[in-house]
């Protein structure tokens, strides 16, 4: 691995020597974990390491789960009842890996956030970004085909609804629809396939998480100023850093922990809190739920989803000018789908030469409006689709989308950005103070 | 540290999705009944739970099964091997494929599925619904006052106003609580009609409340034990979170200048 100079693993016996010449495993541990962190990283880069216990919780507790669990429309739901019944410890493992999703999802957006005030999506960081993103797209299938397998009239519903999005697209959207259900409706081979994709997914999200830190590994982590490590020499980076290992492993160890104390509050004492009562009702085709409402990480975006309706006049633009091909549902499908490609695009959308979000007086404020736009999106995905939320999507809707094609590219031209320190170093000791033992007599 | 996880709070606690629940309408009256076995100190009253077992065999048995609750599960309920075995036996029959015919229940049965009227089953009833989700959809009361599905079947029982009225056939009853006020089931309870071997009271309320508590035990069966290891966690974690604590600025203190030491 390339990147800030730094120690790399030497093999000293002959044993190590033997294996090193055939096999680099030790060398390539040791340079993951020895790697040269900036030493200013605030508590807003803990998140990482939450997002990988998360994921190794949710693959064990689903390995487990899976062991008890019938992927059949007529068994599924009682053997979910089983798992919480007779399963020696099932109702917390069942309840670990529900609300675990929830969890992963906290992460993933305070993570995503703190990525776009930070600009880590900025050169030279945007593969990291990118894989970032299609992390975060896994993770929303691999959550929305979990939520499926236990087979309740949230499950059943949210998957006809969910599915149907794609019947939306012109001309072959039927034929996908029936594709991805493995027939006309939600049935035994769409509850078969997600149960197998459920499985899957994780292990690609996986492995893009190791391509994820290859890729920050390469450029080193960004950081609270935005300034880069310095490269010259070793000497010169280690002003700069510290080891990944020991600092920032038992940082992050412990926030991680604080946080799982919350969480495990939450399992413990109300496990049922972030879910819906509807998906304690077995699957019923033939009975439609009052309102069929996703699961809370999906709310924004599904509140952008319905903002488009027939009324409004950009879908009638749209369907104007294709001749009807894009018609209000498809046009909405499009929008959520442009929402989340709209965060992607990010590292080529904002034009601003200073990274983090501290230095840029105009940009902090429209940073703070877009998370205070997603919460209200997530609150309005959960209202009925009725005035006045109808309009408060499409505005909130329109917001998200000024933000990243209006906002950032113009803001770069148009803002005067502060002064930022010369060096991670500076604003370290700014902050914290010089210690006695990085004083050297020429300072 | 902490205004990170006042947000990350926030995102658990204000925007939740169940904003619109089973139980949908403004107009429902959920009333707010206390029960024993509510908040993390909340345990069973087990009297209450076989008072509730037995308006349920005695009344709602009639109508509704149990359908995921193994009759062996009741020993939870302070009942001895032999009052399990001979309360199975003397009160449901189930069909026995190996004998080709019914037979008297054993505690390794479930109770009986019971669909003859249409009724539903009532194994998970109290988690499939919900009280009160606001303010404004937030779900704010229901984070202090939990999910509130044993508030909502309580409600229900006690809700009824004595109007009726026919509708295509069928009779409906007015009830304060259900969605859309009205309801195809008849009132069920009436006073003293369950006779208690303790005398408790058996005012309609009284009963309704009793009947709740017990439809949360079998829709949740282990709540005490998913207690116990939530504290047993929750305690642990933050001792070890308090370590930790301590490590991380023993090992920063060396790095770190005394300006904020």
């Amino acid at each position: 691995m390339s990147g800030i100079p730094h120690d790399h693993y030497e093999p000293k016996t002959n044993g190590e020597k033997w294996l090193n010449s055939r096999l680099p495993i030790v060398g390539l541990l040791y340079d993951t974990l020895m790697i040269p962190t900036p030493k200013n990283l605030n508590w807003w880069w803990i998140w990482g390491i939450v997002l990988a216990f998360c994921l190794v919780l949710q693959i064990v507790t689903g390995i487990v789960l899976v062991m008890h669990y019938t992927p059949h429309v007529d068994l599924a739901f009682a053997s979910i009842e089983h798992i919480m019944r007779n399963v020696n410890g099932g109702y917390m493992i069942r309840y670990v890996h529900m609300n675990g999703a929830s969890l992963f999802f906290v992460a993933v957006y305070i993570h995503i956030f703190r990525g776009l005030f930070y600009g880590s999506y900025k050169a030279p960081r945007e593969i990291t970004w990118i894989i970032g993103m299609l992390i975060y797209l896994c993770m929303m299938g691999t959550a929305f085909m979990g939520y499926v397998l236990p087979w309740g009239q949230m499950s059943f519903w949210g998957a006809t609804v969910i599915t149907g999005l794609f019947g939306a697209i012109p001309f072959v959207g039927d034929a996908i629809q029936t594709w991805l259900l493995g027939g006309p409706a939600v049935d035994n081979a769409t509850l078969n396939r997600f149960f197998s994709l459920h499985y899957l997914l994780p292990f690609v999200i996986a492995a893009l998480v190791v391509v994820h830190i290859w890729a920050f590994h390469t450029t080193g982590n960004n950081n609270p100023t935005g300034v880069e490590v310095r490269r010259g020499s070793k000497a010169e980076a280690e002003k700069d850093t510290l080891p990944f290992w020991p600092y920032f492993v038992i940082k992050d160890l412990f926030a991680l922990v604080v946080i799982l104390v919350v969480f495990w509050a939450i399992v413990g004492f109300m496990p049922n809190y972030l879910g819906h009562p509807d998906n304690y009702i077995e699957a019923n085709p033939l009975a439609t739920p009052a309102h069929i409402v996703p699961e809370w990480y999906f709310l924004p975006f599904y509140a952008i989803l319905r903002a488009f309706t027939g009324e409004v006049w950009v879908v009638q633009i749209a369907s104007f000018v294709t001749g009807g091909i894009v018609d209000a549902k498809f046009f909405g499908v499009l929008a959520m789908f442009g929402a989340i490609l709209a965060m992607a695009l990010a590292p080529w959308l904002d034009t601003s030469t200073v990274r983090s979000g501290k230095y840029r007086p105009m940009f902090k404020w429209w940073f703070y409006l877009l998370i205070i736009d997603f919460f209200a999106l997530m609150w309005l995905g959960a209202m009925p689709a009725e005035e006045p939320y109808a309009t408060f999507s499409l505005i909130a809707s329109a917001y998200w989308f000024g933000y990243f094609f209006v906002i950032l590219p113009i803001l770069g031209v148009i803002e005067k950005p502060l002064a930022q320190p010369e060096t991670i170093e500076e604003d370290f000791n700014a902050h914290y103070g010089k210690a006695d033992a990085d004083a050297t007599p020429a300072e | 540290m902490f205004k990170k996880l006042a947000i990350g709070a926030a995102f658990a606690i204000a925007l939740t999705p169940a904003a619109s629940f089973a139980a949908g309408g403004g107009d429902q009256h959920i009333e707010d009944f206390h029960f024993s076995f509510e908040g993390p100190f909340g345990t069973w009253d087990q009297n209450q739970l076989q008072r509730g077992l037995q308006i349920y065999t005695e009344v709602c048995a009639a109508c509704h099964g149990l359908r995921y609750v193994p009759l062996r599960d009741l020993e939870a309920l302070g009942y001895s091997e032999e009052e399990v075995i001979a309360y199975a036996a003397g009160n449901f029959e189930v069909f026995d494929p190996e004998l080709d015919d019914f037979r008297p229940a054993i505690p390794t049965d479930h109770f009986p599925v019971n669909d003859g009227v249409g009724a539903p089953d009532l194994s998970l009833m109290a988690k499939a619904r919900a009280g009160f989700h606001g303010p404004y959809g937030l779900g704010i009361n229901q984070f202090f006052k939990g999910m509130g599905g044993a508030e909502y079947i309580a409600s229900l029982l006690d809700g009824y106003t004595g109007e009726e009225k026919e509708e295509a056939g069928t009779v409906l009853y007015e009830n304060a609580a259900f969605p859309g006020g009205w309801i195809s089931m008849a009132p069920p309870l009436s006073e003293d009609q369950v006779e208690f071997a303790d005398g408790h009271p058996a005012t309609v309320e009284a009963m309704s409340e009793d009947i709740a508590a017990f439809l949360m035990w079998t829709a949740e069966p282990k709540m005490m034990e998913r207690k116990y290891s939530g504290f047993v966690g929750v305690i642990f974690l933050t001792l070890f979170s308090v370590l930790l604590y301590l490590v991380n600025k023993r090992l920063w203190a060396g790095v770190k200048g005394k300006k904020h030491a």
